[in-house]
């Protein structure tokens, strides 16, 4: 059997179209002369972990799986990089909603009341959010109880179904908050999930990064750096690289940044959310 | 460096948020721009800030904060998207219909700008030549006007006096026109997906030509049921001769066979019965099939003759195809023999020796006419005298 030079990406499979668009890059790619491939993950942690035993080369990681391969690479004494992210993964933003017509004004006014978030792992949906909220001076489950939408746990929130969830319980009256992403705010309201002016920002967080595409010191650097270029190269002018960018939510690939995580990081450490998984897999 | 306030042009939305339009006012600042302008915003409206970062990067347009607005530059892959796009004509008129459809226009109204990645659709009929005719958009028009309502364009409620078995044989002749009318839908129903709507005209002819044989299934189904319980007979040996037409693959040769000599031949039929019907009702439905049925028959044939002109030898085929039709069929008995009876006894109207003596010379007279008619069109087509006679005779007897 001849040894496979392909170069492997790993992705979690978050929604069927996950399939669709890495078959995709895959043909992209191999009419370029590059051998790539994929392997596709139920869940994050099982990916970084994978990642981490070399499994394969780059990691198309969320932001908190990001930092669980960062933290769980530093126990092994080895180094990731983020060598590229897409356009719209930087400078996001995570909004607190309310009724307009509830009591809720102020983010103290959140004291003794129910704040809707996604799946417990969502950075956008559950993490930032009440990580800022600690920061104006409002813990979660001591000052406000949080209702979580856990849809699809270990996803860390790809799914928006969470976020909607969250958002219809603040509607029917069963939460007094709900966090989401900037930008869905304006979609629900164009899906009628809620009325025009129904809802309120309480507030916004500061801007945060996304996904990256995530490599180990150990990666092969002539296939990990055309790789990147090929990525970069893509152009939205381009008929086939522009359905693939599409699907993916981005115009253009930008390089990778790793300066968009503190508040992410904030969050891990103040809740202690991944340290029993690190545990697991470093003990 | 241009200083800056050129670089800049001013978008005020007022209290507008992005969640009422406001974004169509983004949309047309930006298209205003040149790439070394940027837009700024400025509004009031509560959730702006949110939305408008939101919004600017799902477009890929870079978004900043500055002094109490927004700043945004245009996506360097703004109109990236119709940069090689192509128009849907293929000619200089770009309304008009080009000689080849191409995959890649899709179901794109003919003449619009079409998307380069749009993925190819597959309809086999893509060539001017294998289906167009410059009769179709007048032909389309003349069948839009010409739609009837079956419940009001036939007087249903006239009297029926005629005897028992006349009433028989008018139920077993409308059993055999619905099973021919709906094969007679089903033949255009098959190519109508397979056009390419470039050719827009044509798929509009044979949608009109299947609601027209919709129509015509009803109406026959209703007039056979207005004093009887149950319908008359199907044989095997005619559907054996309906299942040739629709099985047949090719376009040209189906149009061929279906309009030029079965619907052309049903047009005698429809006219006789419109005759010789014994009543109202009969007389109504044949005649009013019969009108739709000739915007069908002078469809067909128009396009065929561009056909044959532009590719002589296709008339080799289309008698290959009859041929072949006729040896398939040889052995079967061809028109039911209860449909001919019944034609003899309705156009005959009672049981009087002379009467029927009536009936059955209109039958044969309109079997003749049926045949001179097939030989009229087939020369419309360019086929000699002889070969026309030839061909004629071949037709199938139970004709559809």
């Amino acid at each position: 059997m001849t040894k496979d030079h392909s170069f492997v990406l790993g992705a979690v499979a978050y929604d069927p179209k996950v399939v669709t668009i890495w078959e995709g890059f895959r043909q992209y790619f191999a009419a370029r002369g590059f051998a790539f491939d994929f392997v596709l993950y139920t869940h994050y942690e099982r990916q970084v972990e994978a990642h981490l035993r070399g499994d394969f080369d780059v990691a198309w990681n969320s932001p908190l799986s990001w930092l669980e391969a960062q933290r769980y690479a530093v126990t092994l004494g080895r180094r990731v990089e983020a060598i590229a992210m897409r356009d719209s993964d930087r400078d996001l933003t995570s909004v607190v909603l309310v009724r307009a017509d509830g009591p809720v004004k102020s983010v103290t006014d959140l004291k003794g009341r129910i704040v809707a978030v996604g799946a417990s792992d969502s950075p956008q949906a559950t993490l930032i959010p009440l990580e800022h909220l600690a920061t104006q001076g409002v813990l979660a489950e001591r000052d406000f109880t949080v209702l979580r939408h856990d849809v699809m746990v270990g996803k860390h929130g790809d799914h928006v179904g969470g976020e909607r969830d969250a958002v219809r319980a603040l509607i029917n009256g069963d939460a007094d908050a709900a966090c989401v992403i900037d930008g869905n705010h304006l979609s629900f309201v164009r899906e009628g999930l809620f009325a025009q002016g129904s809802l309120q920002i309480l507030t916004q967080t500061a801007p945060y990064d996304h996904c990256n595409m995530t490599v180990l010191e150990s990666v092969p650097p002539a296939r990990c750096a055309r790789f990147r270029e090929l990525l970069l190269g893509m152009s939205f002018d381009d008929p086939e690289a522009r359905p693939l960018l599409e699907m993916e939510g981005l115009r253009q690939w930008l390089d990778g940044r790793d300066t968009g995580y503190t508040q992410l990081a904030a969050a891990i450490d103040r809740f202690d959310t991944i340290a029993p998984w690190l545990a697991r897999v470093t003990g | 460096m241009e200083p800056l306030r050129e670089r800049i042009i001013d978008v005020d939305l007022g209290d507008l948020g992005l969640d009422e339009g406001a974004h169509l006012l983004v949309q047309r600042a930006l298209a205003q721009c040149d790439p070394a302008q940027v837009i700024r915003v400025r509004g009031t409206a509560h959730a702006l800030a949110v939305d408008l970062r939101g919004w600017a990067r799902a477009q890929g347009h870079r978004f900043e904060v500055s002094e109490g607005a927004w700043i945004l530059s245009r996506s360097a892959s703004y109109d990236g998207r119709w940069r090689n796009a192509v128009r849907a004509s293929g000619t200089d008129a770009a309304t008009s219909p080009g000689e080849h459809a191409s995959s890649r226009w899709g179901v794109a109204a003919r003449g619009a700008l079409v998307e380069d990645s749009v993925p190819a659709w597959d309809f086999a009929l893509g060539d001017k030549d294998s289906v167009w005719s410059d009769d179709a958009p007048r032909l389309y028009a003349m069948g839009a006007a010409a739609q009837w309502d079956p419940a009001t364009a036939v007087p249903w409620s006239s009297e029926l006096t005629h005897p028992a078995e006349v009433e028989d044989a008018v139920v077993q002749v409308m059993t055999y026109l619905i099973e021919n009318e709906t094969a007679a839908l089903q033949v255009p129903a098959r190519f109508l997906g397979r056009v390419h709507p470039h050719y827009r005209e044509i798929v509009q002819v044979l949608a009109l030509q299947c609601a027209d044989e919709a129509r015509h299934m009803e109406v026959f189904t209703r007039r056979a049921l207005l004093q009887r319980d149950a319908l008359g007979l199907s044989t095997a040996g005619g559907q054996r001769s309906l299942q040739t037409l629709y099985e047949e693959p090719d376009y040209a040769i189906a149009s061929f066979l279906l309009s030029v000599l079965g619907e052309g031949s049903f047009l005698s039929l429809l006219w006789f019965l419109h005759a010789h019907g014994p009543d109202e009702v009969t007389r109504s439905v044949a005649k009013l099939s019969a009108q739709d049925e000739a915007r069908h028959v002078a469809f067909s044939l128009s396009h065929l003759q561009r056909h044959c002109e532009r590719e002589p030898a296709i008339r080799a085929k289309f008698a290959r195809a009859v041929d072949a039709r006729h040896q398939a069929l040889q052995h079967t008995a061809g028109l039911n023999r209860e449909v001919f009876d019944g034609l003899v006894l309705l156009a005959a109207g009672g049981w009087s020796p002379a009467a029927l003596r009536r009936g059955h010379h209109a039958v044969i007279a309109l079997q003749q006419t049926m045949d001179e008619g097939r030989r009229g069109r087939l020369a419309r087509l360019g086929f000699s005298a002889g070969e026309a006679e030839a061909l004629s005779a071949l037709h199938t007897r139970n004709f559809m």
